[in-house]
């Protein structure tokens, strides 16, 4: 069985060459890897200073006002646009998706390669804007703030511009490559779930991803010309931009989501040994939500000063969003029952997404029935809901599939001890980081604030307190990773009994993925028809 | 009424407070039903199902027809109560009563400023009685602000060039506060109100004695006062350490360095313009970020706020 | 990779066949294109709103373009859209030099678009009629014309790098037929230039009666 890797996509072909003008889906996906990862750390880097300034009231702690405004800004915008935006499609996604179709690459490597450049472009503008003097605007570059404020909007708008295209290519690539490079007998119900999820996020990509560059345009050309289409002082209408934005940024939250949700329907059904329970819904459910995702943008604004009728149509729009998510969960849960459950780190990740996602996305509720979001809208209960959704769903998905298909990756495994530690650390952080702040949200604590009253302090330091205990996780976390590259365990070519076709390559694997044409022995859940005896091991 | 506030919500003080609260209570439970659900079922599985257990392993259901329609459909339901609930409630709180007082609302960087039916105006303080509902018709002098009374449970962005509205009824006397929540640049966190509720009586005095201000004060005092209300203090200090502005100590009769590089003498005319058309002349070292105060002070209050400054030494 | 039978020099090797590599293309462009569509859709919309707004001034203002240089364009680009398909056609049939023939008669067409393009922006900035804070002229009566000028100038600016690129496409395509890469059986890239060519060619279609038909 144990296929042992004399050629792996690691070495080669060889030298810098080979990976710099690399061709291969999987060297892509892992300089994405390592560009996001250094996203990641550089939004973690703003996120503690916020919190740190935020520990005691009365403002001036680390930083100024001005200081602040920019750092939120460039947490938000970093976290979202470098960092969440791409990590799964275009680091995890661009890795695995080719292989599991039992492709040789995605259907246009150098658009791939393109896409990749285009992303490291963009970030150079993002960071150019952070050097000199990094744009204030929060990351949804409101007008007319957005277009009167003297920090440099221009870079970091232009940054995200450029950042869109690289999306929109990687999201192509994988709409062609799932619809012409399948391998032949995989029919669509025999897709893994991760592709059918990376699939509905390649629609909402391609499809959302240009009206933001549009949107970002009239904005720079706003502040470069004033042409006066979102100055209401030139007869313009800043609420116009609110929808723009909107119309590209609440499908994006799914573009976030998706993919996260591909990934738990991936674990679940591996660390339990158990064929997926509804596999049809989950992925239709799938579709269902890229589809709504379009309709309901207007939740964002409910106290813009938009119609009340619109207000309507769009809150109960986002009723009907939220139904196929339960069904997502719902499913999830159905496939433990009856399962052989293994506690490894990548299924703790996945429990920590049920636990956590459920939250953020009830919360969700609160915001879209109309009445309690008056109360509620730009709170820090929101900065709440979209952390809970946004690192308690996607990031611990990412970071369950990090691990998952780590071993894949390298051919080595990490430490799994260590991998238990910071699991239940990040847990335990996240939780006393971003709980806190619900209860601070809905007693009257807007966001955006560098300074705030005095009943607002203890929660807020005990909020500082967990991101401390959650950076301490990730600490732990780059160690033992970076540490199992060189020094791990060498890992087989199925270290978990996955059934999907990147499994019965070698680890790692060979740069063709597959040295013969792989033959589709099982379907990808297909537990109940392994021998029992595999099942319990 | 609630009115010390409950776990999550701050104490209720206006009349939709307490039907806001429901709602959100009810959500709350019903998620916590759900939520309790997942979370139970998870754990519950892992622990009963973990592996390596002793029973034999057998091969789990892929499908339960009725199951899943079921949680389909009672969310479904849910999700449908909560929404009507929402919506008419939503209703309610954006259809101000006919006989509503009504106060008009200024947002602009980054203080309140609020225009009474009689003709009085407050900066920073909004005065209303209790028990009367009141209408607040709202705009923005620069970019958009987000006015917020969390013990009202009322949102509304101010926007620049039209006009929002949203109302309320106070059921208590007391000073509540008012936060600005649509991000606006520096002073965002600093743009907090304060909304006084009085008796109606009172209310009544108020606002006869708001129209005539400053009367038997002298003027330097008065505008010793209007430093403070009318948001001066927000940008100016007085006692020679830089702010958002200048501070304002010792400044009249000596000369400032402008932003284009020439000088002027701070007299009587050069502090008015500064108030009233502030872009005119930018102090060196400073953002043109003052707003202008044309419409919101009166010349008495320039004459005040002018030899207020002249005191400074 | 070692190849057991005879392969296309232009089939990539992560395809198994030439009809799934063209397909693969196909289906790309379509949905590249889809997304051209959005961006302009954003401007669409933007028109669509401040019209409704604003109809009498849209009116008041579209009678500033000038009517005979946009219709003389609209004959030009899609006469240009036919000679792309002709030059795809030739190459179907293998007739090169009728293929470099369309080609450049293509580009011609382009470059005269721009031309005249060009004719009615140095009108409309020396009269003023510019977007925005720029806007200058004061013959046109309605609220805030400078908005219809600054659509104007927005949709019209965008299509027209999207025809720049084009011709830069299509040069590249020439450039190609000339060293002979297209065959009547692989010629997938011209068939893609003219997709792209033929986009362009519609957005104008759209403009031309929004921006200046308006009635
Ligand atoms: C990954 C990103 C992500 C995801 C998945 C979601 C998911 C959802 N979001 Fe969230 N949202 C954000 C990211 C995300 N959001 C961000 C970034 C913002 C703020 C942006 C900013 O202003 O800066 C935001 C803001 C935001 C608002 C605007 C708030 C405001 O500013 O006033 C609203 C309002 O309706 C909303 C609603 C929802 C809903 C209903 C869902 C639903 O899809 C959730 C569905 C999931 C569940 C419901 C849980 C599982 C279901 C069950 C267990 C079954 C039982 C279910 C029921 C009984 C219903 N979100
Ligand atoms: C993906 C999105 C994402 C993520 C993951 C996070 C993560 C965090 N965020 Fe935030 N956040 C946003 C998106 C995100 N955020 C957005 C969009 C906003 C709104 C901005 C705006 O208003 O415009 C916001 C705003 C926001 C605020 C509100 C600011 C305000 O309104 O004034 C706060 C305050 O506490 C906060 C805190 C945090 C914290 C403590 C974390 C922590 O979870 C961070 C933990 C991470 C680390 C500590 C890094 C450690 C990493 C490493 C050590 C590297 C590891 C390397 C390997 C494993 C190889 N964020
Ligand atoms: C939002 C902040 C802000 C507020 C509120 C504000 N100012 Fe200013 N002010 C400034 C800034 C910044 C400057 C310096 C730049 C300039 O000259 O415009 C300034 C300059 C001045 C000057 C000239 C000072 C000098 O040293 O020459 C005067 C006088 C002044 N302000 C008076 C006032 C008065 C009176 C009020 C209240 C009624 C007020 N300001 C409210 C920000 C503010
Ligand atoms: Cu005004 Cu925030
Ligand atoms: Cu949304």
């Amino acid at each position: 069985m144990e296929a042992v890797p004399e050629r792996s996509y690691l070495n080669e072909p060889k030298g810098w060459k080979s990976w710099v003008f690399t061709l291969d889906h999987k060297r892509i996906g892992l300089m994405y890897l390592f560009s996001i990862m250094a996203s990641f750390l550089l939004g973690g880097i703003f996120a503690l200073l916020i919190r740190l300034e935020l520990l005691h009231i009365g403002g001036k702690h680390i930083m100024g006002a001005e200081t602040y405004n920019q750092v939120f800004t460039l947490h938000g915008a970093i976290m979202i646009f470098l960092f969440i935006i791409p990590s799964i499609p275009a680091a995890l996604g661009n890795f695995v998706l080719p292989q599991m179709l039992g492709a040789k690459d995605v259907a246009f490597p150098r658009l791939n390669l393109a896409s990749f450049y285009i992303y490291v472009f963009g970030a150079f503008f993002a960071v150019y804007s952070m050097m000199s003097n990094a744009a204030d605007t929060g990351w949804t570059f409101y007008t007319p703030y957005s277009t009167t404020t003297n920090t440099a909007v221009i870079s970091m708008t232009l940054g995200v511009f450029i950042l869109g295209f690289s999306s929109i290519f990687t999201g192509l690539n994988f709409i062609v490559t799932v619809h012409k490079l399948r391998l032949p007998g995989m029919t669509w119900y025999k897709m893994p779930l991760f592709v059918w999820g990376l699939y509905a996020t390649a629609i909402i990509q391609v499809l959302a991803t240009p009206v933001l560059g549009i949107t970002l345009i009239l904005l720079i050309l706003e502040r470069l010309f004033g042409i006066g289409i979102f100055d209401p002082a030139m007869g313009g209408d800043p609420i116009l931009y609110q929808h723009f934005f909107w119309f590209y940024s609440h499908p994006a939250v799914y573009i976030m989501i998706l993919p996260g949700m591909a990934i738990i329907s991936e674990l679940i059904p591996v660390f339990a040994h158990r064929k997926i329970f509804g596999y049809k819904a989950i992925a239709y459910s799938s579709l269902a939500i890229a589809f709504v995702s379009f309709l309901v943008w207007g939740h964002h604004m409910f106290v813009s000063g938009q119609s009340q009728y619109a207000a309507m149509i769009f809150s109960f729009l986002t009723f009907v969003v939220a139904i196929p998510s339960g069904i997502k969960v719902f499913n999830w849960l159905a496939t433990l029952y009856k399962g052989s459950i293994s506690f490894a780190t990548p299924m703790l990740y996945a429990f920590s997404f049920l636990f956590l996602f459920t939250i953020g996305g009830l919360t969700g509720m609160f915001l879209g029935a109309l009445a309690t979001d008056v109360h509620l809208h730009d709170t820090y209960f929101v900065v709440a809901h979209f952390h809970y959704v946004m690192m308690g769903g996607t990031v611990m998905a990412f970071l369950g599939g990090l691990h998952y298909w780590w071993p894949k990756m390298w051919g080595r495994m990490y430490n799994e001890f260590w991998g238990k530690v910071s699991a239940v650390l990040v847990f335990l952080g996240f939780n006393i980081t971003f709980f806190t702040q619900f209860i601070l949200g809905a007693k009257g604590m807007p966001r955006r604030y560098y300074n705030y009253l005095d009943q607002y302090q203890p929660l807020h330091a005990y909020s500082t307190y967990g991101s401390w205990i959650l950076a301490l996780g990730f600490i732990i976390m780059a160690v033992y990773l970076i540490h199992s590259i060189f020094k791990g365990k060498k890992a087989s070519g199925n270290p978990w009994g996955g059934l999907t076709l990147e499994w019965t390559n070698s680890s790692p694997p060979p740069p063709e993925n597959f040295i013969e044409t792989p033959v589709l022995k099982y379907g990808p859940y297909d537990y109940d028809k392994l021998p029992a005896e595999k099942l319990n091991s | 009424m609630d009115t010390t506030g409950t776990l999550f919500m701050p104490p209720q003080h206006s009349t939709f407070a307490g039907q806001v609260d429901s709602l959100f209570y009810f959500i709350l439970y019903a998620s916590t039903v759900f939520f309790a659900i997942v979370v139970f079922g998870m754990i519950f599985f892992a622990v009963r199902y973990r592996r390596g257990r002793k029973q034999p392993v057998e091969a789990g259901p892929s499908h339960n027809t009725a199951l899943e329609i079921i949680w389909t459909i009672i969310p479904t339901v849910l999700v449908v109560i909560v929404f009507f609930w929402g919506f008419k409630l939503f209703l309610k709180m954006n259809v101000p009563p006919k006989d509503a007082i009504e106060i008009k609302v200024t947002g602009q960087k980054w203080f309140w400023s609020f225009d009474y039916p009689n003709g009085a105006s407050t900066v920073n303080e909004l005065d209303v009685p209790v028990g009367k509902p009141v209408k607040l018709l709202m705009s923005s002098r620069d970019v958009i602000h987000g006015f917020f009374i969390p013990d009202f449970r009322i949102k509304m962005d101010v926007v620049p060039n039209r006009y929002t509205i949203t109302w309320f009824e106070a059921t208590q006397t007391g000073t509540f506060n008012l936060f600005c929540t649509q991000y606006c640049g520096k002073g965002h966190s600093e743009m907090i109100a304060k909304v006084k509720v009085m008796g109606e009586r009172e209310y009544e005095d108020w606002l006869v004695s708001g129209t005539k201000a400053g009367e038997g004060m002298s003027l330097a005092d008065f505008g010793a006062k209007l430093y403070v209300s009318k948001a001066c203090a927000t940008c100016h200090n007085v006692d020679g350490t830089a702010n958002v502005g200048p501070s304002f100590k010792g400044i009249f009769e000596h000369q400032v360095k402008l932003s284009d590089g020439s000088s002027v003498m701070v007299d009587e005319n050069y502090i008015r313009e500064s108030i009233l058309d502030p872009q005119a002349k930018i102090v060196a070292g400073y953002q043109p970020v003052m707003p202008t105060f044309q419409g919101v002070l009166n010349d008495r209050e320039v004459d005040a706020l002018t030899a207020y400054i002249k005191t400074l030494k | 990779m070692e190849h057991t039978h005879e392969h296309s020099p232009h089939l990539a090797h992560h395809f198994s066949e030439m009809e799934q590599q063209h397909e693969s293309a196909k289906l790309g462009m379509w949905i590249f294109l889809l997304t051209e569509i959005l961006l302009f859709g954003g401007l669409f919309t933007a028109y669509a709103i401040y019209r409704a707004w604003h109809p009498d001034m849209f009116y008041n203002a579209h009678k500033f373009l000038n009517i005979y240089l946009g219709t003389l364009n609209t004959v030009v680009l899609i006469t240009s859209s036919l000679t792309m398909a002709l030059a795809i056609r030739a190459t179907q049939m293998g007739r090169k030099n009728r293929t470099i023939g369309f080609l450049i008669f293509t580009l011609l067409l382009a470059g005269i678009f721009l031309v005249i393009k060009y004719l009615e922006y140095r009108h409309k900035f020396e009269v003023g009629q510019l977007p925005g804070k720029y806007y200058t002229f004061t013959g046109i009566e309605g609220t805030n014309p400078h908005i219809f000028f600054s659509i104007y100038f927005m949709m019209t600016g965008l299509h027209g790098i999207h025809v720049m690129a084009g011709i830069g496409v299509i040069g590249w395509m020439l450039r190609k037929t000339i060293k002979n890469t297209f065959s009547p059986e692989y010629y997938t890239p011209l068939e893609m230039t003219g997709l792209y060519w033929h986009l362009v060619d519609i957005i104008w279609i759209f403009l031309f009666p929004l921006l200046y038909l308006v009635g």
